[in-house]
């Protein structure tokens, strides 16, 4: 069972639920690979995805994870709804709660909206990501892509590269990436540093090349372009040699190492085109794809762990 | 928790086994058909069991799957189980006899829950059912193909099975709640 009604902050997860998360996706995984992708379990429950920020891929998922397991699962954008007639959040979300939902799936553009939303509602809520503060789903479905790429966690060398400074997942993952026993190194740019380095607790790097060679894992970060409100970066020049993964670095990389980003990735920018083109040929490097794949069945893990166990307490 | 009896010991279990699997062969006639699905958890050694004793006497290769049926549960949300165990057929049972296996049949929702798995899997030409033990208390029209042993139980006893492969040793014992 699991020990946290919501999921937040990533950091709010025991080791425990870690474990029985991880363990269970492999069980929702073997769901997927069959030709009906569809279970019963949770016939009759509810989920709304509230999202307040643009979203493809974590809506998406957190769709087909439910539809997978029976749930109902109804969208609702921001950009449609009563809040544009000025509603507040908190009205907007006990509009919803008042139509007896189960969960709640919110992504918003402020750090901390999800905190304020989940201490005035009875409905379990999950993080979607909100702002630069965090992305937990995203944080699992990672540790689960690395869970099955090596035998074990335990003194894997990791680099999170890119634009740290306005990076959710940067945060979510450094975080569970050392709990898990991982050594995690940023590599970026001064400018795109954050000002709470001591929550990383990482060693820091300016040039890919200083980390390339040793790394199992090398963790491409999205340029956030929308959340940067002054230039990061003089051009992508400059960041395509210091920061970029091409294929002569590709090539330095050692054997059995992995290549992640959570997407969508900025093409010619944070990974070189050619790069992007090879995973197809190589699927046990490059795990971008397989990231999405394992995001739903992380996602349908936790969705149903979060309803038998809020289940337990009535 | 109190031990009243114990039912089996690992020679009858054995015993059981093979006469159930001379059982299988000759409604079956034959075994060229034949698939077997054990539920997790103590159904999965016997039906490897059961197979291993056909695939000697027919000198044929058999496959077995693994079954978890938490998916299809319809007392989900009242019995909660968080670990969900693999699943793992990885072969197709359109148009073969399947043979389920359990340890205990008890109110039938295990196997109704089965049965829908597999039929989300796949159109077997039959599927057959065995037990090791039938406590009776049925809550469905359920009813096994191959009974290993009847033992007619009371509500506020249990039947504990343990197979070697899981426990370490094979026994059947009926106890008390206490």
């Amino acid at each position: 069972m699991l020990g946290v009604k919501n999921i937040i902050d990533i950091d709010d997860l025991s080791s425990e639920d870690i474990k029985l998360i991880m363990e269970n996706a492999d069980s929702f995984a073997e769901v997927l690979e069959r030709d009906l992708k569809k279970v019963p379990t949770l016939r009759g429950k509810t989920l709304v995805n509230l999202f307040f920020e643009p979203s493809t891929r974590t809506r998406t998922s957190f769709e087909i994870a439910a539809k997978r397991l029976s749930a109902d699962m109804i969208n609702f954008s921001a950009s449609t709804s009563s809040l544009k007639k000025g509603e507040t959040i908190i009205d907007t979300v006990n509009t919803i709660q008042s139509m007896v939902v189960d969960l709640l799936i919110i992504r918003h553009s402020d750090s901390g909206v999800l905190n304020f939303i989940s201490r005035n509602i009875n409905t379990p809520v999950i993080n979607a990501g909100d702002g630069k503060h965090q992305h937990p789903t995203q944080a699992l479905l990672d540790l689960y892509t690395i869970k099955k790429s090596f035998k074990s966690f335990k003194d894997l060398k990791v680099a999170l590269v890119g634009d740290i400074a306005n990076s959710r997942v940067a945060r979510s993952n450094a975080r569970l990436f050392k709990r898990m026993g991982m050594n995690v190194s940023l590599v970026s740019a001064p400018m795109m540093l954050p000002e709470d380095m001591s929550y990383f607790g990482a060693d820091i790097f300016y040039c890919i090349d200083d980390v390339i060679k040793e790394v199992d894992i090398l963790y491409m970060l999205r340029m956030q372009f929308e959340r940067q409100q002054r230039k990061y970066y003089p051009s992508i020049k400059e960041y395509n040699r210091f920061l970029s993964l091409n294929t002569d670095r590709f090539g330095m990389m050692k054997k059995g190492s992995i290549v992640m980003h959570p997407g969508p990735v900025n093409r010619g920018i944070e990974i070189s085109e050619t790069v992007m083109n090879l995973e197809t040929e190589m699927p046990a490097r490059i795990k971008i794809n397989n990231q999405v794949n394992n995001g739903v069945a992380v996602r349908m893990a936790l969705i149903y762990l979060i309803l038998i166990s809020r289940q337990e307490n009535i | 928790m109190k031990e009243k009896a114990l039912i089996l010991n690992d020679i009858d279990i054995d015993r059981i086994l093979k006469r159930i699997s001379h059982e299988i062969i000759e409604q079956n006639k034959g075994s060229n058909n034949l698939v077997f699905i054990g539920i997790q958890k103590r159904g999965i050694p016997l039906a490897g069991r059961i197979a291993k004793n056909i695939s000697e006497l027919e000198n044929i290769k058999l496959e077995v799957g693994k079954l978890d049926i938490t998916f299809y549960r319809d007392d989900l949300l009242k019995r909660v189980k968080p670990k969900v165990e693999i699943t793992d057929i990885p072969f197709n049972i359109d148009d073969k006899d399947v043979v389920l296996v359990d340890d205990v049949l008890f109110t039938g929702r295990t196997i109704r829950a089965s049965l829908d798995a597999l039929i989300d899997m796949g159109r077997p030409k039959t599927i057959q059912l065995v037990v090791l033990i039938d406590r009776g208390h049925r809550e469905l029209p359920i009813k096994a193909d191959y009974v290993g042993k009847n033992i007619p139980t009371s509500l506020n006893e249990f039947i504990e099975v343990n197979l070697a492969e899981i426990d370490g040793k094979d026994s059947v014992k009926i106890c008390e709640k206490d």
